[in-house]
């Protein structure tokens, strides 16, 4: 079964390599052929061209960041683990998004529900600009920003079952997770034709593809894998806050490139974009803080950083639609409802140990509605009014599009993990879970004396 | 020869070593612990879960001495670890039977 599934992945690798040389061949003749052509060729813009790369690269630190952030809130024992299952993410989204996941998501609508294969391995994907999604940039750059957010989002799932996930299992998630769910989701929100896109619901940078899908497929997998070993008996503190702030501190500042990037131009919006996704991370540390304050007695560090990440999942989808003062509201409102979601946990009962649900499917569910209260023509004209700018249409789109991105999130994941959990099985055996996944998965330490 | 081994708060350090020092102690060995006695753990709180901690984080000291040095070592190192409250920890002293030093071969007294 493994030497069969080996020799398919080769056979399947050089067919897409024979692809990809045929398409270099033709992107070198099919340029001097637009320059003949009557029809305006698309021309690329520089400065927009720069800040996509840059935001690329800046979303692109987000994912080893998020692994730091993660990292330090494990036991010590997991703290490799727990950073492989993030950054492996880098290495195995990357690859299925160059093979079929872009021409799934991005590629020719097929019933308004996901892309067609034309765009396989990259097929037709040039250094030309796309005018349905980058009309001033090289479609390959819009590609491989896109790219970014492929790969984040399955690594924020990874909070839901830190320290007990096989490893080999994951990589398969990985693979599946995202073909079943991200690609489809990412299409319905984003791809030209898209069901979502046409209803009119607005996600700027990925409220419903990237923070609902992730946390609601966490919600689902903290209930299929079960607890740790010794959940609620037994300590299981972070073992290093400041790995944890790093992380917050390389999210924080890549998700300038998520957001500001997402306007897919270097300009107004952009700069728009940047700025309420600055004010709102910085209200929502406050107000986490402020809540954890008067409630336990004590402004955490680990509370501060939190609250920020709840600011920036929250204000991601509204962040290319509203103004700062805005912002503002939206982002203390998520640093206190992100704070009671993750207190509710225990009362629940589910181990979601990083808090992927309370922090990302709560916060992207927060923003998506924010978006649908608080957007304004007057920020983004290709955008909509919100409900306290006079118009209910559009949060009932929102409304639509969440339930949509829950209800599929939730069932394709638990589909998934069950099919695995009945062919590979889910956890790692209790002994590994005693000794740790760094020893038992991954034959290492993170650190020695 | 003895041996002093005092477990103490561990911002106190500093000056018990500094005393030491000036009695002409030149040695010591410090290491990181954690343990319990009278004074009772604490919480913390990690994104709401409450955690009881149990042990409190102390300094174990061990220092060797000869005889004579030994009493007035222990007094010093309770004046200064001293604040009053409970926690301020022990000092344990032990009879030495023997030291070598290790790179010359010195024994007893001088290789104190």
């Amino acid at each position: 079964m493994k030497r069969l599934l080996s020799i398919l992945m080769m056979i399947g690798l050089l067919s897409f390599a024979n692809r990809g040389f045929a398409e270099d061949a033709q992107v070198e003749t099919s340029v001097p052929a637009a320059v003949e052509q009557t029809a305006p060729a698309p021309k690329v813009d520089t400065g927009d061209t720069a800040w996509v790369l840059i935001s690329t690269a800046l979303v692109m630190l987000m994912t080893p960041g998020l692994a730091l952030f993660y990292g330090g809130m494990v036991r010590r024992k997991n703290v490799l683990g727990t950073i492989m299952q993030s950054f492996i993410a880098l290495g195995v989204i990357t690859i299925i998004w160059v093979l079929y996941g872009y021409s799934l998501a991005f590629g020719p609508d097929v019933g308004h529900v996901i892309g067609n294969l034309d765009w396989l391995g990259l097929k037709g994907v040039g250094l030309d600009p796309n005018p349905d999604y980058s009309a001033t940039i090289p479609h390959q750059a819009f590609m491989i920003f896109q790219m970014m957010f492929a790969v984040i989002t399955p690594a924020l799932i990874t909070g839901a079952f830190a320290e007990r996930f096989k490893f080999k299992t994951y990589l398969l998630f990985l693979v599946l997770w995202a073909t079943f769910v991200y690609f489809p989701l990412a299409h319905w929100v984003w791809g030209v034709g898209g069901w979502i896109r046409n209803l009119g619901a607005l996600d700027f940078a990925g409220g419903l593809v990237v923070h609902i899908s992730s946390g609601v497929s966490a919600l689902a997998a903290a209930i299929v894998v079960g607890k740790r070993k010794g959940y609620s008996k037994e300590p299981m503190m972070p073992h290093n806050i400041t790995m944890t702030f790093l992380g917050a501190a390389l999210l924080w500042f890549g998700w300038f490139g998520f957001n500001g990037g997402s306007a897919v131009a270097s300009g107004a919006l952009a700069t728009s974009a940047f700025v309420v996704t600055h004010i709102a991370t910085a209200a929502a540390a406050l107000s986490w803080m402020i809540a954890e304050w008067m409630q336990r007695g004590k402004p955490t560090a680990l509370g501060a950083v939190s609250g920020a990440v709840a600011g920036l999942v929250a204000i991601t989808p509204a962040s290319g639609f509203v103004g700062p003062m805005s912002s503002i509201i939206i982002g203390l409102a998520a640093g206190v409802i992100c704070y009671m979601a993750v207190n509710l946990k225990s009362k629940l009962g589910y181990d979601d140990s990083l808090d992927a649900v309370g922090v990302h499917g709560v916060g992207g569910t927060w923003g998506a509605i924010a978006t649908g209260l608080f957007a304004s023509k007057a920020i983004n004209s290709a955008g909509n009014d919100g409900l306290f700018f006079g118009n209910a249409s559009l949060l009932s789109s929102q409304l639509i599009s969440i339930g949509a991105a829950w209800i599929y999130s939730f069932v394709i994941t638990l589909i998934i993990l069950k099919v695995l959990d009945a062919t590979m099985g889910l956890r790692v055996d209790d002994q590994s879970e005693f000794v740790g996944l760094d020893h038992a998965q991954h034959g290492e330490s993170g650190y020695t004396l | 020869m003895k041996k002093i081994e005092a477990i103490i708060k561990p911002f106190k350090l500093d000056e018990i070593k500094k005393a030491l020092h000036e009695l002409g102690v030149n040695g010591m060995t410090v290491t990181e612990v954690k343990g319990f006695g009278r004074q009772k753990g604490h919480i913390e709180f990690y994104r709401g879960a409450e955690y009881d901690i149990n042990f409190v984080p102390k300094l174990k000291i061990e220092v060797v001495l000869p005889d004579e040095m030994t009493d007035k070592a222990v007094s010093v190192i309770q004046e200064k670890a001293k604040t009053g409250e409970i926690g301020d920890g022990k000092i344990f002293v032990y009879p030495i039977e023997n030291i070598i030093r290790i790179r010359t071969g010195e024994r007893g007294d001088a290789a104190v």
